[in-house]
């Protein structure tokens, strides 16, 4: 295994789990919607209960890439946590309240009643999507951030020892101004939303919800449609950040990510395979009333198209955490990554995550073969 | 520009990350407590089949799952804080800290959040065999994110298996093993694990103590039962835990003596040290060291200390001002005055510097290899260089002095009681009849969180200036992001912690009171 195999392979890895993220981000998608959905108390609480199952697997997901990214990338895991501290931190305090939300809301002694909490459910469900998606187009985008090394070196002035800095004092705010961001952003929003919609009919067994859930899915897969491809068309004219292999040096490439879809032609084929599964999971969802299995291929669609642009946002000599601030401070995976022993370590550890997939699947197949209702919720000894 | 240090934005960044570790472990030692005894609990289920043991499980398997949610949604922002808050840290010893957390994502937490949910919803919808299985998984989960995260700290306190590559800047693993099987992380893991076992059973005595003295018929069978697993469990853990806790005290003699003379309010050492049980040391007010030739009023235990440093009756500790001065080892090796690693260490970063330059400018092969020989050799010191000051190099006594205190006080504390618990129950005295022995449960389970709290702030005080030791200095690991920032984020953890506090601690008495 070579040095550049293994950061290859290591941005395989992280960007696997980054679109595992947003595939898991049904969850978020589902709360938003638990209000409208839902058409009384009883219905509210099935849904959140059956989002409520799953949530600590999508927060775990996003622990690990913080994980991973870490032991991978270090350099762009001090870098966009660093600088980009406003934009993190948002997204860590909504995931916080999320964490605490679905077990108080619903128990005795809960000094702040129900309402606060699926009030945090809501917030984080627009917000985690919206900004996680964001943090994603600034791969393509451009952050204004700023890396020099020789900082640490200048001990006389302790806080202009940071190596990686933000240009402003935004702390990663300004990249929300950015048009193509929001974009990005609100394009995961109604993705995570299409994809509750889609979990709910297949995981609560309720004819109301699942008929709802069905004409809900129309407007909401139309409008992440529309985000989506203006983005993709927007991905492929825009200007790309291009390394060259043996300076390192980063200069702006015309038509760069239509370039890597090209060159990288599987990975064209794949993200094509995944917008094909995600579209049939809504047609069908949307034509037959029985079919409630649209989550599997709109799953496993998601997984592979996000999985697809973050491959083209870091392989083939391709910055994948470009700075519009300085050029040359641009991330790729290789200046950002660790050396080869620890890349090489850890892919022997990496070795076990099949078997830590196959244990999961496992345990939620056996978990959900019974799905929920309303009914089941009342009698339950463990429910939110 | 020598006085634009901002030394608001370094203390901001320390109590925000103090604030959010202290609330991530006010939960994390019942999970790791409460797991195994609840899983003892339905392993007695599982063998019996009797009801009665299913319904003890499912109690406190009610009260665990209250408490992991809170340990889960305060230990994200940890993650995080490393990059947010140190991320000149996290980039310099990245490539090898980065890993362990890695690890216990993959490793861990995916075990944990997995079974713990077959846990709660599975109890009709698995089998009995794997039902169990589950919950000894989540607790081996826990226990094992425990193991990866202390390998961390322990790499902190303790740097192994890395080396500097004056190229990339920063450090570099060159032993897995010799990081994940540190002989520090070891005790550390022993330590703090066990110590938390402790914090389970306090509260399992405690919750069980209130349903005597309140005389509840339904709960009587329960805490009864309960009671005696908890107090077994308490009290070979609190044994365990002064085993490990002088294990661990030995290692800090050997890797960071001055965490122990900080701990010990150890001013000038010597030969045939005594241990102090308790002096007088002003808690808020570092004492004058370089004056002062002890702590006043002291009460102590001769030879006490060499023992527990060096294993030998009169062996040679060393105090604040023997390590600042620089002072001898028993074997022979000397061991620099601060103002001479001071001054290696500004030689190591000016030659880094100069290296670079260098290099950037394409110098001959002679003078770069003569470059990197001064930087070897005074790499050692690196971290020395940015010190401005010796006084920087000795933390804040009075907290480790008494933090110390307190915890090895309380644990002596839980041997006797766990161990008075157990003797009555074996002579069968009618515990349930003791109410001063109940009210005692009671008041012993906040001494248990503050005992294990203790134990943090002595592991991390000790360890300033340092995040690693003798290698990176706090002012030379933060994030540049202004101190306004950092206090806004403070405030705001503080604010949300406290409330989710308070929501969890109403309803978790309210759960008890409901009962069975
Ligand atoms: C209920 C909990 C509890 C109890 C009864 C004890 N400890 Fe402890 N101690 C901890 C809970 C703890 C801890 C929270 O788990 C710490 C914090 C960091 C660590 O490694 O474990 C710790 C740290 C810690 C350290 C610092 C380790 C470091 O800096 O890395 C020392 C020297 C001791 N302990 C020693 C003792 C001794 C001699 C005890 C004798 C009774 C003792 N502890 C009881
Ligand atoms: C300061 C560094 C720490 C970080 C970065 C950290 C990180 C985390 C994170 C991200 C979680 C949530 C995991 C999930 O998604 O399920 C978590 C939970 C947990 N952590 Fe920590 N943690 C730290 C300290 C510790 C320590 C010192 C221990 C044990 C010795 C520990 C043990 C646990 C356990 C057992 C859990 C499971 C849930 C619970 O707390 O109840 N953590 N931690
Ligand atoms: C969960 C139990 C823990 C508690 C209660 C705790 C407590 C503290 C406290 C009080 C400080 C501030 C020290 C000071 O500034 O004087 C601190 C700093 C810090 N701790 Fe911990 N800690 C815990 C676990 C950990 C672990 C497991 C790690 C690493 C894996 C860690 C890494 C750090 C870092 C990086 C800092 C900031 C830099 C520094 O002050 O040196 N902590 N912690």
């Amino acid at each position: 295994m070579s040095y550049v195999f293994l950061q290859q392979y290591w941005w395989l890895l992280v960007s696997l789990l980054g679109g595992l993220l947003v595939f898991m981000m049904f969850v978020q998608g589902g709360n938003t919607l638990i209000y409208t959905l839902g058409a009384d108390d009883d219905q509210r609480r099935a849904l959140i209960n059956s989002t409520g199952r799953k949530w600590e697997l999508t927060f775990t997901t996003l622990v690990t890439f913080g994980g991973a990214a870490f032991a991978a990338f270090p350099l762009f895991y001090s870098t966009s946590f660093g600088s980009a501290y406003w934009l993190w931190m948002l997204i860590l305090v909504t995931f916080v309240v999320q964490a605490v939300s679905y077990e108080f809301q619903h128990k005795q002694g809960n000094l702040l009643g129900a309402r606060p909490f699926r009030f945090c459910l809501l917030l984080n469900g627009l917000l985690g999507p919206l900004l996680i998606g964001g943090a994603v187009a600034t791969f393509f985008e451009g952050s204004n951030f700023l890396i020099a090394k020789g900082n640490m070196l200048s001990p006389d002035e302790p806080l202009d020892m940071a190596v990686s800095t933000w240009a402003n004092a935004t702390h990663g705010l300004d990249a929300l101004l950015s048009p193509w961001v929001l974009v990005l952003g609100f394009a995961v929003v109604f993705l995570t939303r299409c994809l509750g919609l889609l979990y709910f009919m297949n995981n609560v067994e309720n004819e109301d919800i699942r008929s709802r859930a069905s004409v809900r899915l129309v407007g909401q897969a139309v409008a992440f449609l529309i985000l989506f491809v203006s983005y993709l068309v927007h991905l492929l004219l825009k200007d790309g950040y291009a390394a060259n292999p043996v300076t390192g040096v980063i200069s702006i490439e015309p038509y760069k990510y239509l370039h890597n879809l090209l060159t990288l032609w599987p990975l064209a084929i794949v993200l094509l395979i995944g917008v094909v599964l995600v579209l049939y999971a809504f047609w069908r969802t949307i034509r037959s009333k029985n079919y409630i299995g649209g989550i599997w291929p709109a799953g496993v669609g998601t997984v592979l198209v996000v999985w697809m642009l973050l491959l083209l946002a870091g392989l083939n000599n391709t910055a994948f955490y470009p700075s519009n601030a300085d050029l040359q401070s641009s991330l790729t995976i290789t200046n950002a990554s660790s050396s080869e022993f620890t890349l090489r370590t850890m892919a022997y550890v990496s070795l076990l995550i099949p078997f830590v997939l196959t244990y999961i699947a496992y345990a939620w197949h056996s978990l959900d073969k019974k799905k929920i209702t309303p009914e089941e919720i009342k009698t339950s000894d463990h429910t939110y | 520009m020598l006085l634009t240090i901002d030394y608001a934005a370094i203390d901001w960044a320390r109590a925000q990350f103090a604030l959010t570790a202290i609330y991530h472990w006010l939960f994390v030692p019942l999970t790791l407590g409460l797991g195994l005894i609840m899983s003892i609990m339905e392993t007695l289920y599982y063998r019996s089949g009797d009801a009665f043991w299913r319904r003890v499980t499912q109690f406190w398997q009610r009260l665990f799952g209250i408490n992991f949610a809170m340990g889960v949604a305060t230990g994200i922002i940890l993650e995080f804080e490393f990059g947010t808050n140190w991320s000149n840290y996290s980039w310099f010893v990245g490539d090898i800290f980065g890993a362990p957390l890695a690890i216990e994502g993959i490793v861990a937490f995916f075990m944990e959040s997995t079974f713990v949910a077959v846990m709660y919803f599975g109890w009709d919808k698995v089998s009995k065999r794997f039902h169990l299985a589950s919950t000894w998984l989540t607790w081996l989960g826990a226990t094992i994110s425990a193991w990866w995260i202390l390998v961390a700290n322990s790499w902190m306190q303790m740097p192994v298996g890395c080396q500097f590559n004056p190229d990339t800047m920063r450090n570099e693993m060159t032993s897995f093993l010799d990081v994940a099987l540190s002989p520090f992380a070891i005790d550390k893991f022993l330590h703090t694990v066990i110590s938390s076992w402790i914090v389970g059973a306090a509260f399992v005595v405690a919750v069980s103590a209130w349903y005597l003295l309140k005389k509840r018929k339904d709960e009587h069978q329960l805490a009864v039962k309960s009671l005696r697993i908890a107090a077994i469990i308490g009290l070979c853990a609190s044994v365990g835990a002064a085993i490990t806790g002088d294990e661990s005290a030995y290692k800090i003699a050997e890797v960071q003596p001055m965490k122990l003379a900080a701990m010990e309010a150890l001013y000038n050492g010597g030969n045939d040290q005594s241990l102090t049980a308790v002096a007088w040391v002003n808690p808020f007010k570092q004492p004058d060291y370089q004056q002062a030739s002890g702590a006043p009023m002291r009460l102590a235990i001769p030879h006490g200390l060499s023992i527990l440093a060096t294993r030998s009756l009169n062996g040679f500790v060393p105090g604040v001002n023997d390590i600042l001065n620089g002072y001898t080892r028993a074997d022979g090796t000397v061991e620099p005055s601060a103002s001479e690693k001071m001054e290696r260490g500004r030689i190591a970063i000016q030659t880094l510097a100069d290296y670079r330059q260098a290099k950037s400018e394409g110098a001959d092969e002679a003078t770069l290899n003569s470059q990197l020989s001064t930087l070897n050799s005074n790499m050692p010191y690196f971290g020395y260089g940015f010190i401005k000051d010796e006084a920087e190099l000795v933390p804040f006594i009075p907290v480790n002095f008494w933090a110390f205190r307190i915890m090895v006080g309380l644990g002596t504390l839980f041997i006797l009681f766990f161990a008075f618990v157990l003797y009555l129950d074996w002579r069968k005295k009618d515990i349930p009849a003791m109410k001063w022995l109940l009210w005692t449960a009671i008041v012993l389970l906040p001494c248990a969180y503050i005992c294990s709290e203790s134990g943090w702030l002595v592991a991390e005080f000790g360890r300033q200036p340092w995040t690693i030791q003798d290698m990176l200095p706090i002012s030379a690991s933060v994030s540049d992001i202004g101190s306004t920032a950092v206090a806004t984020t403070f405030w705001l953890f503080l604010v949300l912690f406290t409330t989710m506090l308070a929501v969890e601690i109403s309803i978790m008495l309210k759960q008890i009171k409901k009962g069975i």
